[in-house]
């Protein structure tokens, strides 16, 4: 059933329930192609392998439910302001899926480019976002510097004093950058899969990766029992290590604790995102009307989706520094995620040592915004077994050769 | 804020202590002989698990020193901390003893 | 409007009338009246709308669960705060709240037409629309929902006051001072531990402050209440925190407190805390958090006037307030009765005692038939009427089948609803213990503890007093014995005549066939209605986490807290599974919302972050200097003249030190002493050059690498003795280089006999740079030979300056003669002074870091995390000078040898001659190929340093170019903003003096 204003009146009319918006079947002895863990990324992957592919034979497995993850747990921030060449294809290409993906999956996942604003205290800070301006503007990409003035008039609620330890000294703005809904992502592709016959599998805990004498993956077993695949996409953000251990593949990647929080709901205040990576902290508001607020991880791994509150106080103080209007609203709602990070902060999507296993793992703290992009390319890789040009460069291998893809150096402050 | 034993000075909050890593990473006595595989594995690979983990930390506004610690990291529990250099302990029996 | 529906008794202070204003209209009240009960007792129960519906709302609870009465406090100066709890907020005179979202008036709201449009307005309705034409959702849907959205409005200036923090420890913390945790605090202190009794009200008691029949220990319950406290006082080693929320528990034993400080005074005096953090680390914890009674759920139990009967209660017995005088009580729970029984002894006829069960038995009931009140067993309310308050409720019979008929109609102007308390198990879930779910009552209690913490009284299940206070002092001594405190035999307090709770009831309430008209509320505060979630699990939402997040339940300011076991129940209806299958929401902190402010507490302005400044600041400070942050430090950026832009001033820096002299103060410079047998064998396995044959007076460059082979930080090292080095590195680079060296000493290189420590405060560092450097100093230095024979470039003598001891090392950043004066920090001061007032003779000037940068960026000196980013090698820097051939090893060398970082078109530092020599490109700006690149394409590498040179007469630039030092002379672009990318060509990154004859002068 489509979903439109019409449809809405009409089923308001006749107080008819709405279908399913997807099926929970129970698994297939086999499919063509398994992917592990049913959050954005995953049931991204699988809509485009149907979709794109014609590879409609396929199964999304979960742990717990669809988008329970960090697809449900991020401050949504959209962007694809990065430096190197690679992450710009890679983001820009998932912005570009973005900026259609409501009309393209007849679900509202709310995006909205508001305006990601990042802001620059020093005068390394504007070397740094010259540089990505710069970067950005050659890749094709919007981005733009912005005086201390010109950032308040952008959001007014800044503080721009020059009285404050770390001074806003300017900001580079990407206008396409923005928010969306997570969990819409994560239903909208779950009801688009399903209804080109992907099955998605709920309640369904991967136990093992189950291996030919060739070493080859033939399948997995679950909780559920085997489940034979020709094909298996891992896409199990903080938990791909435990997976991939299933295999005897050592990934490159740790697991951190990452925790958000929200204000009570007000009226619209802060009408764009910003970001100080500088002071480590970022804010956006949510259409519902609640200050969406990120922080750093954690300093150790950990899968306990929880986190210290020295780590939310310390975004706090940022916040009512940058925002001195927001110090007596209050905290609603603080959660923790687990976000699986590489040593140069950029993902890996690709094959692995394992013939028949691939892996899509290692977002880090940004992934939600690379969704569309990420399961596109991916199912692209799981449906020819090679790697789209765009996610070649972001593969296991570069960890061995050295051609790492260091968004984080790049911003590292020395001198 | 965890509260962990420095082997050298007590409990303390996590705030003096700063994250080293996965403990018992042996860097070659002779790097030259390393081939790339196991220099990447070295550099790179990391166990990561989902349970018991043992880790560097070290005592940063403290006593400066490095120390290793047994956490188990679905709960976030210490189960052990223990001096740099000395062995590392069997997994098995520390995780009998989770529960505090 | 007179306070009409006061009547006698309750805990306020009739003594002290206080007058305050809602929606602009004043009102009067007592101290000891919240704002809820001071407006109910004025005859005001519409305090609120709702969130999506724009739905009249009236107070539903007493305390912190309240959904609707949400208002704006202000008290001017910056000092609003929007959605505060009515029902929470303390009265004080000249209190002035506000009603809020609401387009007009409480009374009148346009927003209502949302309630008319209900139907398509059901669960998850924005997910199916507003998507044509594409781009409208942000331009036009997204805005308009933005505006009716949200509850109250953000401050609009600053916030003025302060907020405090405070770290604790303590043997036992008790977490709420009901009757449980008083008992528990008592029997806890008696023993000897630390105790910390915090509660979120004003005053402890909980339940007991509205308590009338019930005794403890031969004397009226709040009899008792005032005793404990008196003897909890008397104890030094117990702390009382009232207005005090326990909001967060956190690993071992770590808990978060909020105290609310200032917010009940009509004039907090302005030295004093609005609020305080309390971060307390507890041996042991007593959760005594109690129990929050439930809604029913049914067609219009949101009209105002429609409310909690334990808050009723509460309204009656601890306030003096009878929230009606028609009332009817809807209940599945025997508590009710007392709630019945005490507003009909306080004067409420009460109409009608529905009760759902066929057959309720109890102390309650049997009270209630004795005062001959209408007990009518086997009824619903089928639905309650009336639009700004409820004036009437119809009836239903349930048959012996199970079916509703409607019974006809009663008037009322109040409905009290029970259905049954859930206990408050959110501290216990944080800390990450395990429910278990009580089938036959239909709740969930804490199961198995993770913590060192156990649960009492409400927070557990039990609803007797006795069985509470019995509860709450074993665990008090429980917990002190677990602390290591031996209880003496002291015994638990004894009770009788209350009328607990016993019943209840979760889920929406039966109905007649064929459904009822209106909507009945599971989440009142964002109106998510029983039929919601009925349609979430149709559309296949199974998981409550599912429905939570497609219906919003349970995600309001309440987060739930009367809402989410009916939401379960109804949910695990629908879907036919048993409640615990379809899973419980994990509970997250905080408990209630928490202000930022106290969270921030005194990080703010200079507090933010630490603030370091070298000796020689206040001087930069009296002559006018800009400063500059870098990591922590302020750093004197330049010193302009009155009239001087910054570039002129850093012009006339630059032009200084190479005509004459300058002094820059370099104590910011991160130093490290590295002492012992084996230290130049440690600094070789730091560095990528070798130190062991360096010798003793001399210096040598020193290139650091993490272990994958870049660049992380480079100095200047002297050799103080054989087994003494001085070790420098980069400001910003100091601790991390510290931690570095510590953990390959500590971790890797055991075998070697090395000391580190840091020495950056301990020296300040006055650089005098320029031909006339050595003739400024000369006269000041005593036992060193300053001779270019004596005293080469890159070396280190130790004597005295001014009397007191130095280490002077002839080193140069500006490419001129220069010395770097190290002298202990505490004669910073002086010894500038003296170097200043000796420089003055030679007609030179202080420089900042700018000019800094320019001078010796003209000589072609790279700065690590400028012209290097964390992905850069030696040889990328044309430094395999810097590389000791003969060392086996050194960190980072393995890696140099990778695939990637031998690739030949490795990005690699050139200088770049811009054509147009007034054009100084962006620091950041792309090398391109041609002029106008096509968008998409690939840069061929960035420009890291770019300046005016003023000596030169024209700009200087570096970059990392691909492949660049293979191209010399060839001509390349560097994009602008603002046009197209300009040409300049390759050439040595060495701009000025390129043979150093300045150098070694």
């Amino acid at each position: 059933m489509k979903f439109s204003a019409l449809a809405l009146l009409k089923q308001a009319l006749s107080g008819e329930p709405w279908p399913e918006q997807w099926r929970s079947p129970e698994p297939k002895p086999a499919y063509d192609v398994v992917i592990v863990g049913a959050g954005g990324h995953g049931l991204a992957t699988a809509y485009y392998l149907a979709k794109e592919h014609g590879l409609h034979n396929v199964a999304v497995i979960e742990k717990g439910w669809l988008g329970g993850g960090n697809t449900g747990r991020n401050t949504t921030i959209i962007r694809s302001n990065y430096l190197w060449e690679e992450s710009q294809k890679l983001y820009e290409h998932a912005v570009k899926l973005w900026e259609g993906l409501s009309q393209e999956l007849n679900y509202n996942v709310m995006y909205s480019p508001r305006g990601v604003m990042m802001l620059a205290h020093t005068e390394h800070d504007i070397q740094s976002a010259k540089r990505h301006i710069h970067a950005n503007r050659l890749g094709g990409i919007d981005n733009e510097w912005l005086t201390p003035e010109e950032a308040q008039a952008f959001c007014p609620i800044l503080n721009i004093s020059r009285d404050i330890r770390y001074p806003i000294l300017g900001a580079a703005l990407q206008r396409r950058g923005g928010t969306a809904r997570h969990d819409a992502v994560a239903w909208g592709y779950a009801r688009g899969a399903s209804a080109l016959g992907v099955d998605i599998i709920q309640n369904c805990e991967v136990k093992g990766l189950r291996r030919a004498p060739s070493g080859a993956i033939t399948g997995v077993e679950t909780t559920k029992g085997f489940i034979g695949a020709k094909r298996v996409g891992v896409v199990a953000a903080g938990h791909t290590s435990v997976i991939m251990q299933m295999a005897d593949v050592q990934m490159p990647l740790e697991s951190y604790p990452l925790q958000a929080l929200v204000s009570e709901p007000v009226k619209p205040v802060m009408p764009c995102v910003v970001m100080s990576n500088t002071i480590h902290a970022y804010m956006s508001q949510s259409d519902k009307g609640e200050l969406v607020i990120g922080a750093g991880t954690d300093a150790y791994t950990s899968y306990s989706q929880t986190g210290g509150l020295h780590i939310s106080a310390h975004t706090l103080d940022a916040i009512c520094e940058l925002f001195p209007v927001v110090r007596r609203m209050k905290m609603l709602r603080n959660w923790g995620g687990i976000v699986d990070v590489t040593p140069d902060r950029s993902p890996i999507i690709g094959k692995t040592p394992v013939e028949g296993l691939f892996v899509n793992c290692g977002w880090g703290t940004g992934g939600f915004k690379a969704t569309p992009g990420s399961g596109h390319v991916f199912a692209w890789t799981l449906a020819k077994g090679e790697p789209h040009p765009i996610n070649a460069p972001f593969s296991l291998d570069r960890f061995r050769t050295g051609r790492l893809i260091d968004e984080a150096a790049a911003a590292a402050v020395a001198h | 804020m965890l509260l962990i034993e420095c082997p050298y000075c007590g409990p303390r909050p996590e705030l003096e202590f700063r994250y080293g890593g996965e403990a018992h990473v042996a860097r070659a006595a002779d790097p030259a002989t390393v081939d790339d595989e196991h220099w990447t594995a070295f550099l790179f690979w990391r166990g990561n698990p989902k349970g018991l983990h043992f880790e560097r930390w070290r005592h940063a506004s403290g006593c400066g020193r490095f120390f290793n610690c047994a956490r188990d990291t679905v709960s976030d529990v210490i189960v052990k901390t223990y001096k740099a250099g000395e062995p590392k302990p069997d997994a098995a029996r520390l995780m009998t003893g989770t529960t505090p | 409007m007179s306070d009409g529906f006061r009547i006698k008794g309750g805990r306020i202070d009739r003594a002290k009338p206080i007058s305050f204003s809602f929606d602009g209209t004043v009102y009067r009240g007592y101290e000891g009246d919240t704002l809820a009960s001071a407006l109910l007792a004025n005859g005001v129960h519409l305090m609120g709308r709702s969130f999506k519906y724009h739905r009249p709302r009236g107070v539903l609870a007493a305390g912190a669960e309240e959904p609707n009465a949400l208002v704006t406090v202000t008290r001017g100066g910056g000092r609003s705060t929007p959605n505060l709890r009515a029902t929470q907020v303390e009265l004080y005179e000249g209190l002035q709240a506000e009603s809020q979202n609401r387009f007009s008036s409480l009374g009148f709201d346009i927003g209502e037409i949302n309630d008319l449009a209900g139907p398509l307005l059901g669960a998850g309705f924005y997910y199916k629309t507003f998507m044509q034409p594409k781009g409208a959702w942000a331009k036009l849907y997204e805005p308009l929902i933005r505006r009716a959205a949200g509850l109250g409005e953000a401050p609009r200036h600053p916030d003025p006051d302060h907020y405090a923090n405070r770290f604790a420890h303590c043997d036992v913390l008790v977490a709420g001072g009901g009757p449980a945790g008083l008992a528990a605090a008592l029997a806890a202190a008696q023993s000897g531990a630390r105790v910390i009794l915090a509660d979120e009200q004003n005053e402890f008691g909980g339940s007991l402050l509205a308590e009338t029949t019930a005794t403890i220990d031969d004397q009226p319950a709040q009899d008792w209440v005032r005793a404990t406290i008196a003897a909890l006082n008397a104890m030094p080693h117990v702390t009382l925190l009232p207005r005090t929320t326990v909001f967060g528990y956190f690993q071992q034993n770590f808990l978060g407190l909020v105290e609310r400080v200032t917010d009940h005074q009509a004039a907090p005096p302005s030295a004093v805390a609005r609020e305080r953090l309390w971060q307390v680390r507890a041996k042991e914890v007593v959760l005594a958090t109690g129990a929050i009674e439930r809604p029913l759920v049914f067609a219009g139990n949101d009209r105002p006037g429609v409310m909690l009967a334990s808050a009723a209660r509460i309204f009656c017995n601890r306030y003096g307030v009878l929230v009606g005088r028609r009332v009817i009580l809807f209940t599945a729970d025997d508590s009710a009765y007392a709630a019945a029984l005490d507003l009909f002894r306080a004067g409420a006829t009460i109409m009608a005692i529905a009760d759902l069960r066929t057959n309720p038995t109890g102390p309650g009931v049997d009270a209630a038939r004795a005062a001959k009140l209408p007990v009518m067993p086997g009824t619903v309310i089928i639905a309650a009427h009336g639009r700004l308050r409820a004036d009437g409720v119809t009836l239903g019979a349930i048959g012996e089948d199970g079916a509703v008929r409607a019974a006809g109609d009663l008037p009322c102007d109040a409905l009290l609803m029970a259905g049954g308390f859930t206990p408050t198990v959110h501290l216990f879930s944080q800390s990450r213990g395990k429910l278990t779910y009580d089938e036959a009552r239909q709740m969930f209690i804490p199961g198995t503890s993770v913590q060192r913490e156990r649960s009492a009284g409400g927070a557990k299940g039990t609803f007797a007093l006795a069985a509470i206070l019995a509860e709450g002092h074993a665990a008090g001594r429980d917990a002190a014995q677990k602390a290591g405190f031996t209880s003496e035999a002291h015994v638990a307090p004894q009770a009788k005549g209350d009328i607990p709770v016993a019943g209840g009831f979760v889920g929406a309430v039966p109905q007649p066939k064929g459904g009822v008209k209106g909507k009945a509320f599971v989440d009142f505060q964002n109106d998510v209605k029983a039929t919601d979630i009925i349609a979430a699990t149709q559309e296949g939402f199974r998981s409550i986490e599912h429905v939570k997040r497609y219906t919003t339940t349970g995600m309001a300011t309440d987060q739930g807290k009367t809402s989410n076991m009916n939401a379960l129940a109804i949910a695990a209806d629908a879907l036919d599974r048993p409640l615990p299958q379809v899973g419980l929401t994990t509970f997250r902190m905080p408990y209630t919302p928490v202000t930022f402010g106290s969270i921030a507490g005194h990080a703010r302005g200079d507090l933010f972050d630490p603030v370091r400044q070298t000796p020689i600041h206040g001087w930069a400070d009296e002559q006018g200097a800009a400063f500059e942050n870098v990591g922590l430090w302020k750093r004197a950026w330049y010193f302009a003249k009155p009239g001087e832009t910054m570039h002129e001033a850093v012009v006339r820096e630059c032009m200084t030190v190479r005509r004459a002299a300058g002094l820059f103060d370099a104590s910011t410079l991160g130093k490290i002493e590295v002492v012992g047998p084996d230290a130049a064998e440690f600094l070789n396995r730091l560095y990528t050059n070798p130190f062991s044959k360096l010798e003793v007076g001399r210096c040598r460059y020193g290139l650091m690498l993490n272990e994958a082979g870049f660049v992380m930080d480079d100095g200047v090292i002297g050799r103080l003795a054989t087994d003494r080095f001085h070790v420098t590195m980069t400001t910003g680079g100091a601790p991390r280089v510290l931690a570095h060296m510590e953990d390959y000493l500590q971790t890797e290189f055991t075998d070697l006999k090395v000391w580190l420590t840091s020495t950056t405060e301990q020296w300040a560092v006055i650089a005098v740079q320029g031909p006339r450097a050595r003739a400024i100093i000369a006269p000041l230095v005593e036992g060193i030979d300053l001779s270019a024979e004596a005293m080469p470039h890159m070396s280190v003598k130790t004597g005295t300056i001014c009397g007191v001891e130095t280490r002077l090392f002839r080193v140069s950043f500006t490419g001129e003669l220069g010395f770097e004066i190290n002298v202990p920090s505490d004669y910073g001061r002086a010894v500038w002074d003296a170097v200043w007032a000796e420089a003055r003779k030679h007609d030179v000037c202080a420089y900042g870091t700018e000019a800094m940068h320019v001078l010796r960026a003209e000589k072609g000196y790279i700065i690590v995390g400028q012209d290097t980013d964390g992905t850069v090698t030696p040889a990328d820097l044309g430094m395999e000078w810097a590389i000791g051939k003969s060392k086996p090893d050194f960190v980072g060398k393995r890696s140099l040898s990778r695939s990637d970082l031998v690739k030949p078109n490795r990005p690699q530092l050139v200088g770049l001659r811009t054509a147009d020599p007034g054009f100084v490109p962006d620091m950041g700006a792309q090398i391109v190929p041609v002029a106008n690149p096509a968008p998409g394409s690939s840069a061929q590498g960035f420009v890291s340093s770019s300046y005016d040179s003023a000596v030169l007469g024209r700009s200087i630039v570096m970059g990392l170019v691909a492949g660049g030092r293979a191209r010399m002379a060839e001509t390349v672009f560097i994009t602008r903003l603002d046009g197209a990318a300009a040409p300049a060509t390759i050439v040595e990154p060495i701009f000025y003096d390129p043979d150093g004859e300045r150098l070694h002068g």
